[in-house]
This record gives C-alpha cells, structure tokens and sequence, in this order.
C-alpha cells in the first residue's frame, strides 16, 4: 500500500490525544488525592494540640468534660459529645431502619410498577430536601410536637433530633435496600412462587435472607449519614454538652459542636486546634463506617 | 409446504361440580394462615411508606402556609433591612448562585474525566480498587468535616482567605464523588457492543469515546449534574467557615454584586441565621426563605428526573 493511500492522522491529534488521555489519569486518581489532602489538612490545623501540655488523648477521647475555654482549667474532654452522637444515630435508626426496609420491601416486591415509579420518584426528591431545610423543621415543627405530645419544657432535644436524623436517612435506606432486593436473580422468586408461597413468605424465606448483606450495607450507608448529618442535628438537638439521661434530654454532637464553636475560636488557639482534633476523630469514625459497608457489598458481589 | 397437523387441543376441564370432592383442591387451614399474613404483610409495608411520605407532605403544606404573607416577587428582590429582621433575599439568592455554578464548573469537568477514566481505560487491579474505595469514603465525609478542610486548605493554606472561591472549591470537593458515581452510571449503561464495533473500525480508545460513549451517555451525565445542582445548593456546615457571612450588604436587585475574592450570603445560610441568630425577626420571614430553598432544590430536582425520564423512554437499546 502506498503512503498516499494510508490514512493518517495529524501529528497534533496524536499527541492532543495522548495529552489528553493523561489529563484523564490524573482526574482519575483525584479522588485518593483529595481523600488524603482532607485528612493531611484537618490533621496538619490540629497536630500542634499533640504536644499542648493541656491536651492528652486519653482525656480528650474518654472524658465528658468539655470547657475549651475555661481561664483556670481548660478540659478537652468529647466522651459527652460522641455518645451523643451515637446517641442520637441509634435512636434515629431504632426510627429508620423498620421504616426505610419496609419502604424498600414495599416497593420492590408488594406495589405494582406504575407505583413503583411514583414511589421512586418522591423518595428520591426527599432526599434532596436540605439539611438546613430539616434542621429548620425540627426547630419549628418538630419541637412544637414533641411539647404538646410529652410534655417536654424544651422541644429540641436528641429525640427531635433522632426524629429528623430518621426522616433524613430513610430515603437512603430505602433506595439501596430497594437495590440489593432488585439484586437478588428472579428465578429465586420464581422458584418460590412455583412452590406455591406467598409474596410475604417470599419476602421472609427467600429475599430476606439472599439480600441480607445489601440490606445491611444500607443502614449502615444510613448510619454514616445521620452520624455526619451537621446542621440539621445542630438546629433540632439542643445544645447541652452532657452525657443524656433521657430521650428527652438536649444533647450535642460532635458535628455541632464544630458547627457551633468554630465561629468563635480565634484561629490557632488551642480550642480551634482541638475542633480540628475533633474533625479528625470525625472522619475517622465515619472511614470506618464506610469502608465496612463497602466490604459487605463486596461480599455479596464476590458470593453473587 | 407441508400441511402439519394441528397439535389437538387440551381436553376442556369438566366443571369443578363434576370432580369429586375429596379430589378438588381445598382451601387448608395453612393456606388461609399464608394468605391472610399475605395480606398483613402488604397493609403494613404499604402503611410504612405512606407514613414515611406523608407528615413530610403535611409538614411542606405547614411551611408554605406559614411562609404566605412573605412570599412574592419583592421577597426574592429586595435585601434584608432593619437588620435582617425585615426585607427580602437576594443579596443570598445570588450568592448561592455564584457559589452553585463555580463549584460544578470546577468539580463536573474532574468529576466527568475521572469517571471516564475509571469505566473506559482502569483495568480491574488493586490501584484502581483503591481509587473505588477512596471515591466512596470521600462521598462519606461528613460536611463539617469538609468545612474543616476548606478553612485549612483554601483559607489558610492556599491563602485564598474567606472567599467565594474558597466556599466554592470546599463545594465542589464534596460534589465531586456523586458526579463520578453518576457520570460512570450513565457510561456503563452504553453497551460494549457499541465500543467493539468502533474499535474494529480502527478507532482509538479516545476517538471512541468522543464518538460513542458520550454520545450515547451524555443525558444521563447531565442528569447527574443537575442533581448536584441542588445540593449544592443546600449545602450550609462546608461554606458557613469559608467564605459565607450572616449578612453583606448589597444594592437591591443587582445583577453580580460580588467579586470572588469578596465573602457573601447563601440562601442556606441565611435561613440559618434567621432562624436560630436574629432575634425578633418578622414571623414568617424564616418560612418563606425555607420555602424559596426548598422550592428551588425540588424544582432543579423534578426537572432532571423529568428529563431522565424523558431520555429513558426515548432509549434505542
């Protein structure tokens, strides 16, 4: 074949192309970049603390005694503002997790496909609703509830804030538990059906368990949520930093307490320092939540 | 050709009188149990999801009737006045529209390249698993924890100090794994077929991409775009320490009131402060600005689905 004959291409696409193509690698590899540059920068603002002689990471991670600011004796205790926390989460999902398993269960296997889709549609647009939006609900709505129906002298307090956390995580739970149903290969419902049972004793026998690590990794995809959820849970819990008592008592978490305290800590100071702290220990917990939700999806994918 | 006979129909089934009754199917005990818990079972998941969507409607109906007397046209144009206590929002309204389109012009471009490189070039090797995982744990991060970041990185760090740039690039680190979820989505719902039949034309792994895969995968990118338009939009912790402030002042109805080096107000935030900081603020000032957020994030929201909707049905394979 002659030259003439053989389609060539200009030198600049060549090399427009393999320029390109390495700007596309580098994108690709943004997310470990960014994943490592916010644990480097939240940790760098809150090293300096490591060696404060007032901060020691027994205290800071084990004692409920939270006086950042005190003049005579300054505490960095955050035991109250992490079971509060935890707290809050647990409660919220002792709300979400029936609700959001039985909205998945509903629309996957009960409801026909025209609601299915309707269903679908309004879940998805709840959890679109800010959490700004949320915390201003619990501060309005909410709390006036909570007072009239138990009495409570303060309306916002950690089940106002368990309440909203809820209604926030349960269109999470219900999409990814409605996944891992879909997930699971027809011919198990088939299989089932020819036996003559029942949806419900398909829904029992067969999907539940067949499903259950997607199931699983979706409350906890919703745990991670309500854990980091900020606003909403600043604007509903209250702001008392000790350990709660009661469902009725105010708490505060370790993501509002940022939130609140942050504005106020002169940059540098030990007190913005152990904010930072605080983020650090943040993203941990909510690492760790995430990556065990990971593995268990991978755990069905590798079974599936 | 060949005139083949017609298989013989089924005997018709004698009516169920005729068959004897120890031989019909009887209803059981254990079958009225199964089909009555059937029944149970549907009723109470049925109930589960009304009861999960419906308060959420009351409480919308609650929102806008209490935000009635402050909803109109003035609302959205005027400033705040009478510090904060009265007026409108717009010096927010533009802000959170400053804030929403930098940060998706910054985070859509690396988002959509990173999807692509993950669903067209990464090979299924542990580097690449690794990225998988990390885009995960960054789509986990709590908000706080991303305004954390913006303050060390942007503000103090970069030194780009408390600015719409610095709010805007904390937004769009948070963005960023929800675009790479949807984009590679909407890549691999285009069949390999497709990618094949390019390839054995001599097309190379680029050109196919700029001819087929975007092509045939750009609606759904775009929908994943919009999406995060909205929650950009509604983002407060990651901007309220990087470059958002209680109140700036702003001449009314001015088209581009801020420079990006300058702080500004977001419609987030300043449903914040209004309901939590001012005191004695007009009653249904707080409502109306929550409705305005709300209104606008569910609309962005309703039209991508809309449009997804659209583009489904319209779908050749």
């Amino acid at each position: 074949m002659s030259d003439k004959r053989r389609a060539t291409r200009p030198l600049w696409a060549v090399y427009g192309e393999k320029t390109l193509e390495w700007v596309i690698r580098v994108a690709g590899v943004s997310a470990i970049i960014f994943v490592v540059a916010i644990f480097f920068f939240v940790f760098r603002e809150a090293a300096p603390m490591l060696v404060n002689k007032d901060f020691s990471l027994k205290e800071f991670l084990f004692s409920p005694e939270w006086y950042p600011t005190s003049m005579s004796n300054v505490r960095y205790g955050t035991l109250a503002l992490t079971v509060g926390t935890f707290s809050v989460t647990i409660l919220a999902m002792v709300i979400a997790v029936p609700f959001g398993l039985g909205g998945a269960i509903f629309i996957s296997e009960f409801c026909g496909h025209k609601t299915k889709e309707t269903l679908k549609i309004v879940i998805e647009l709840l959890a679109a609703i800010p959490s700004v939006v949320w915390g201003f609900i619990g501060l309005t709505v909410m709390s006036k509830i909570i007072m009239k129906v138990t009495g409570a002298p303060v309306g916002v307090n950690m089940l106002n804030g368990a309440i909203i956390l809820a209604l926030m995580s349960v269109p999470i739970i219900v999409s990814i538990g409605e996944d891992a149903l879909k997930a699971v290969p027809d011919s198990y419902r088939e299989a089932g059906l020819a036996l003559g049972a029942t949806q419900w004793q398909l829904v029992y026998r067969v999907l539940l368990p067949a499903a259950k690590n997607g199931l699983l990794a979706a409350v906890l995809l919703g745990v991670g949520r309500a854990v980091g959820e900020t606003m909403a849970v600043l604007m509903a819990t209250g702001h008392a930093v000790h350990i709660p008592e009661g469902i009725l008592d105010s708490v505060r978490t370790l993501t509002a307490n940022i939130a609140a305290e942050l504005g106020e800590a002169p940059a540098g100071s030990p007190h913005y320092r152990v904010l930072f702290m605080t983020g650090v220990l943040l993203f941990s917990i909510t690492f760790v939540v995430n990556l065990t939700a990971d593995l268990v999806v991978r755990g069905i994918r590798k079974k599936g | 050709m060949s005139s083949s006979t017609t298989p013989a129909l089924p005997p018709v089934l004698p009516p169920v009188e005729a068959i004897p009754p120890e031989m019909r199917f009887v209803e059981t005990d254990l079958v009225r149990t199964k089909l009555k818990r059937q029944k149970i079972a549907k009723a109470v998941f049925g109930t589960m999801s009304v009861a999960m969507i419906l308060p959420l409607l009351l409480i919308i109906g609650y929102l806008v009737e209490r935000a009635w007397p402050s909803l109109s046209l003035e609302f959205l144009i005027d400033v705040p006045r009478a510090g904060m206590k009265e007026g409108g929002i717009w010096p927010a309204l533009i802000g959170t529209i400053y804030l929403v389109f930098i940060s998706l012009a910054v985070s859509a471009p690396i988002g959509i390249m990173a999807a692509i490189y993950l669903n067209e070039y990464a090979k299924d090797n542990w580097f690449n698993r690794i990225i998988n995982l990390a885009v995960i744990n960054l789509a986990g991060v709590p908000s706080i924890v991303h305004a954390l970041f913006g303050l060390g990185a942007f503000v103090y760090a970069a030194n780009l100090g408390y600015s719409i740039i610095s709010a805007s690039l904390t937004l769009a680190i948070m963005t960023l794994p929800v675009i790479i979820a949807s984009t590679r989505e909407a890549l691999a719902s285009v069949p390999m077929s497709f990618r094949e039949a390019c390839w054995n034309v001599g097309a190379t792994r680029w050109q196919t991409i700029k001819a087929i895969v975007l092509p045939n995968s750009i609606s759904g990118i775009l929908t994943g775009v919009i999406l995060q338009v909205s929650r950009a939009a509604g983002e407060t912790a990651p901007i309220m320490f990087t470059g958002v402030v209680f109140y700036k002042a702003v001449e009314r109805g001015t088209l581009l009131p801020y420079y990006l080096n300058e702080q500004c107000m977001a419609l987030s935030m300043h449903l914040y402060t209004l309901s939590t900081q001012v005191p004695d603020v007009k009653e249904s000032l707080p409502f109306a600005t929550a409705v305005v957020l709300l209104a606008s994030v569910l609309m962005v929201n309703a039209s991508a689905i809309a449009l997804r909707v659209y583009l489904r049905s319209r779908k050749k394979w």
